[in-house]
């Protein structure tokens, strides 16, 4: 099998109008005098690694509104540009036909989930939440101690979410509604 | 993570692990790190090829054993005997750095007379309950005291009552032939790790201590963690360049939401939640008093009573070091949350803050809900039905719910349970009832934002594009999610509701991003600035009074900044400085110098890479040797510099000496580096903050093939046992039904329960299914063959797993006895495009007292060939 032209025209310099395959010299198409690498005009938007507490700095790439490819961002002191099996998929994590990108609903005892819109969902959450607060609120202990407290809605997660979110959702869950049990990945 | 802040003072690694090149001995305990976290583990091995020394001590062999110069094999549960017959030999042998210690560390504190030692009550200390399981009354663990409330002090450290006697006779019995017994470890072996610790410890020299969940999902993590950090005191390897305990965060910003955070029981930068513990006992009658919010109806006096600001300070604050800022801090944090409605006249709002009134963690919470007492639940980027601890409850206590809403980026296993099973099994949703919500959720590439990563540093995160469809950042959910609360309160009255509509909620974008198609996303940075401090309120020159909101206000610069006047406000002090200006984002700044790369990025506190730094330098602050120096202080210009942002009062010279009664910041001295504890100290022996005694003291696992040899105590007598909980049935002492030992550990190609990984056809393909590692003289006992189907089974639960019989896993002698251990990876679950049994099925929901985490890391269980009935039957099944 000959090898895809390609490989070959990577180790010419880009100028050159001629290209070597095997023993013989040929002229560059069009084409091939274009080649580039995919993230040659791409926009770099600097990241970081979603999965473990390292920290890799990431490079994102985006064409046209896509991101085309993901890297580990070589001036960061932390990876010098290398990433873990993880980190490198961090692209396919992001960029994958599985993900569910529609809010789903399943009512109670159904066996399906509608779509619906994210409108909706957010009004209907809030009439979950206000109701549910309204009923198990609890503003003393029988000994007269304000507690101000509900243990009728909890919150489990925080620690794939950035600062700010986890900041406002205890500021939301805690400060505003009284919720105590908002809790996260560092309890496991 | 208390194991680090009650003896340290902060709850944080104590250093980077790029400062492990160095080091001259890295010690890898309690953590598979080369897998792990494979590109910190770089710095090890670069740390080697200079000729440091590393050591991995595991009972599993993997990636990072094979590359390190020692590995020792050791019985899962095992790590306070061996660590305990460290610290005994150093103490024994005098081979501890008698400067360091004496001066850092608060071994020359006298303990009172009334203290008891496990050595005493065989196994307890003093002040133990049996009713309530709980050491109640902590009392007699605390110092001697003058009249001004400091330590009394030996400094020769002769005085049977101080703290370097009182740990002699405390780890007396944990012996080299003690290891052997317990450990399975070899005197020999060991003897190396403690003479290659020793030999690199000192003025020239140091060594690290790494762990991750190896050691906090133990029923006595914090104690092991504890002893860890003990050893390296005593070594002398506290806040030096090369020294320190790397602790390895498992997620992108564990740290964060620690530090923010999203936990029950702590509000930002490690003060605590507000309490009122219903166990708490009523002491006298007594009328309502002034309290500065209004008529207060008590009819009883409660002792630690948090009814208002005032108690609460005097509860969680402390006189001395530098927890007596706490009032500038909550003051600060109140009118960040309830703005211009938090004033001097109604507590600044401290009312409106729910009080805790027992544990409500994660687990004890799945439990509130199976018994119908949670009705609904939000779980955003997590995923308990199969990654939490007794998966199997989980799942049943989230057919508990009303409602639920599941922020995530696929249909993860907690999504999904109300149509789907594990292993085939059935399930009838007409028969279940939870209301659920899937919010997709945006990727870390489609929305700004910040992550804290291992060593404490934040770094901020540039948006990409726009997330695909209607998935959201989770930001915009609970800000939309707010903000429609509010106008559904918006006419209430109640004084219950008044927090909710005080809360100020304005994060709007001044203007769109470019090339986003969102019109109502909310503003990173302004979050992130509240986070960091604003001035509500400046006074110029002239007396003149400016008033500012959120949007047009001036950043505070660091947290000493902060006020208790009601003039600054502030999310969380630790991160005050990440954002000191407008255009100055820290998080963002991306410059690496090659050398300690301070414009990275923004670690807190106040940029400090290495935490406790002034041990770096000797009392009299010169370096303790050339090739270890990183601050010192400088006579002439009267302040601390060298190669790090010194993390100590920066004009504080090495002869300050407090006068006896002061208080605050005053009452520490130059030579006392741990300034966040009272006395200035490391904390050898916890006088008070934990919840299982002030020393470590081996306890075995809750579920464990061997007696403890100690102590007449079996397992840590302060854990959280859920004993009446059916689906709880622990395995008791000597089961033969239950023979094996069982760890659990990560893989690097997959995350946690595999919610970012399982739907990735290149991970998949790099780690189909799961497995579990077994020794070939237990494949041959239990009949198993290498990659046929295998069977493991708790009580809680039954899964199923191919068999990678091998040599990685030894079978330890412990007492004359063969003690088998299997390693089990835990990424499975019935959702994505790679599935498998759900380890966590297996675990049990016993918690660690001061953290309520489980243990995973070793417990019981037995093995047969084959596989589950329901999977057998199960056509659809994908077979690998
Ligand atoms: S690339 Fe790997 S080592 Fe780096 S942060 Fe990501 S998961 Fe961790």
């Amino acid at each position: 099998m000959h090898e895809p032209a390609n490989r070959s025209v990577r180790a010419l310099p880009m100028l050159s109008n001629l290209m070597e395959i095997g023993s013989r010299v040929q002229p560059f198409s069009k084409e091939s005098r274009e080649k580039a690498p995919r993230i040659r005009d791409a926009k770099v938007v600097h990241s970081v690694c979603p999965y473990c507490a390292v920290g890799c700095g990431l490079n994102v790439y985006v064409k046209n509104g896509k991101v085309i490819d993901i890297e580990g961002n070589p001036d960061s002191f932390i990876n010098h540009g290398t990433l873990c099996p993880k980190g490198s998929a961090t692209f396919q994590y992001t960029v994958n036909a599985s993900r569910t990108t529609q809010v789903l609903y399943r009512a109670p005892y159904s066996d399906h989930w509608e779509v619906k819109s994210s409108e909706w969902a957010l009004d209907q959450i809030a009439q979950r939440v206000k109701k549910t607060r309204d009923e198990t609120f609890v503003e003393r202990l029988d000994d007269g101690r304000v507690i101000n407290q509900t243990q009728g809605i909890a919150s489990l997660g925080g620690a794939t979410l950035d600062i700010e979110e986890n900041y406002l959702i205890k500021k939301l869950f805690n400060a505003g509604l009284g919720i105590v049990s908002i809790e996260n990945q560092a309890r496991i | 993570m208390p194991g680090l802040g009650t003896t340290l003072g902060r709850g944080g690694a104590t250093s980077f692990p790029q400062d492990l090149v160095n080091s001259d001995c890295i010690l890898i305990m309690g953590s598979n790190m080369a897998e792990a976290h494979p590109v910190g583990f770089a710095n090890v091995m670069k740390a080697k090829d200079r000729g440091a020394k590393i050591i991995h001590v595991d009972p599993h062999f993997s990636r990072t054993s094979a590359v390190s110069n020692l590995y020792v094999s050791t019985r899962a549960g095992s790590d306070i005997v061996f660590l305990g017959a460290i610290i005994h030999y150093l103490l024994e042998n005098q081979v501890y750095f008698h400067d360091y210690v004496v001066n850092y560390t608060n071994a020359p504190m006298l303990i009172r007379e009334d203290f008891q030692d496990t050595e005493d009550l065989n196994g307890l200390f003093s002040g133990f309950d049996p009713a309530s399981g709980t050491y109640s009354n902590q009392e007699s663990w605390d110092y001697q005291r003058d009249e001004y409330d400091k330590p009394l002090t030996d400094p020769t450290l002769q005085n049977p009552q101080c703290v370097l006697q009182i740990m002699k006779r405390h780890f007396a019995r944990y012996t080299p032939e003690l290891v052997e017994s317990e450990c399975g470890v070899s005197r020999e072996e060991w003897l190396q790790v403690v003479q290659a610790l020793v030999e690199n410890s000192g003025r020239e020299r140091t060594s690290t201590l790494c762990y991750a969940v190896g050691w906090t999902q133990q029923s006595k993590g914090v104690q092991i963690i504890r002893a860890g950090s003990i050893m390296q005191l005593l070594l002398g390897n506290m806040g030096r360049p090369g020294g320190g305990v790397l602790a390895l965060r498992g997620h992108a910003s564990i740290q964060g939401s620690t530090d923010v955070p999203t936990l029950y029981d702590l509000l930002a930068g490690y003060m605590p939640q507000p309490a009122e513990m219903l166990s708490t006992k009523p002491e006298s009658q007594h009328e309502p008093t002034s309290t500065t919010w209004g008529a207060r109806q008590d009819k009883h006096v409660h002792k630690n009573t948090q009814q208002t600001l005032q108690e609460y300070i005097d509860v969680t604050g402390q006189k001395l070091g530098w927890w007596s800022n706490v009032p500038s801090y909550i003051i600060s944090l109140l009118k960040a949350w309830y703005g211009d409605a938090a004033t001097a006249d109604n507590d600044w709002g401290y009312h409106w803050i729910p009080k805790i009134t027992g544990d409500h963690s994660h687990i004890n919470t799945s439990y509130a809900m199976l018994d119908g007492k949670v009705k609904g639940y939000f779980l955003l980027g997590q995923n308990p039905a199969a990654g939490s601890t007794n998966a199997r409850m989980q799942r049943k206590a989230l057919a508990q719910l009303d409602w639920m809403v599941v922020g995530d980026l696929y249909e993860v296993e907690s999504a999904a349970f109300w149509y789907k099973g594990t292993n085939g099994e059935k399930v009838d949703p007409a028969t279940l009832k939870t209301e659920v919500f899937f919010m997709p959720a945006a990727a870390s590439t489609e929305k700004e934002g910040t992550f804290t990563n291992t060593q404490r540093l934040l770094q901020w995160r540039d948006k990409a594009i726009d997330p695909p469809g209607d998935a959201r950042s989770d930001l915009w959910l609970i800000y939309q999610l707010g903000k429609r609360l509010k106008k559904l309160y918006a006419d209430s009255t109640a004084p219950r509701d008044q927090g909710l509509l005080n809360l100020t909620w304005d994060y709007e974008m001044e203007e769109p991003q470019p090339d986003s198609h969102l019109t109502d996303e909310p503003d990173a940075q302004l979050v992130l600035k509240e986070v960091n401090g604003y001035y509500v309120t400046q006074t110029n020159s002239d007396g003149q009074v400016t008033q500012y909101d959120l949007h047009n206000a001036p950043h505070v610069p660091t947290f000493t900044a902060l006020k208790t006047d009601g003039s600054t406000a502030c999310g969380s002090w630790i991160y005050s400085g990440v954002y000191p200006e407008p255009g100055r984002n820290r998080a963002a700044s991306r410059i690496s110098d090659g050398k300690m790369n301070l414009d990275w990025g923004f670690a807190w506190p106040a940029n400090r890479r290495i935490l406790y730094n002034r041990a770096s330098a000797d009392p009299a602050g010169k370096p303790w040797s050339e090739r270890k120096k990183h601050i010192w202080w400088d006579a002439e210009q009267h302040k601390w510099v060298g190669n790090d942002i010194p993390d100590f009062p920066p004009d504080k010279a090495p002869d300050y000496r407090p006068a006896p009664d002061s208080t605050g910041m005053d009452a520490i001295a130059g030579t006392d580096p741990f300034f966040m504890k009272p006395d200035g100290r490391a904390w050898l022996y916890a006088p008070t903050g934990l919840k299982d005694g002030p020393l470590p003291a081996h306890y075995e696992a809750i579920e464990s093939p061997v007696q403890n040899a100690l102590y007449k105590q079996q397992s840590n007598p302060a854990a959280k046992y859920h004993r009446d909980r059916k689906d709880n049935v622990l395995i008791e002492l000597g089961d033969p039904n239950y023979p094996f030992v069982i760890t659990t550990y990560r893989l690097t190609e997959h995350h946690v329960s595999g919610p970012m990984t399982r739907w990735m056809p290149w991970l998949n393909a790099l780690q189909p299914s799961l497995f579990a590692e077994i020794s070939p003289e237990l494949a041959q006992e239990r009949n198993i063959v290498d990659k046929g189907w295998m069977v493991l089974r708790t009580p809680r639960g039954e899964i199923e797993a191919r068999a990678m019989v091998t040599r990685r896993l030894r079978p330890l002698r412990i007492r004359g006895r063969i003690v088998h251990q299997i390693g089990l990876p835990f990424h499975w679950g019935f959702q994505g495009k790679s599935t498998g049994s759900i380890t966590n099925d297996l675990t049990h929901s016993v918690l660690e007292p001061n953290v309520s985490i489980e243990e995973a890391k070793a417990f019981l269980c037995d093995i047969r060939p084959g596989r589950l009935s329901s999977s057998e039957h199960n056509v659809g099944r994908k077979e690998h």
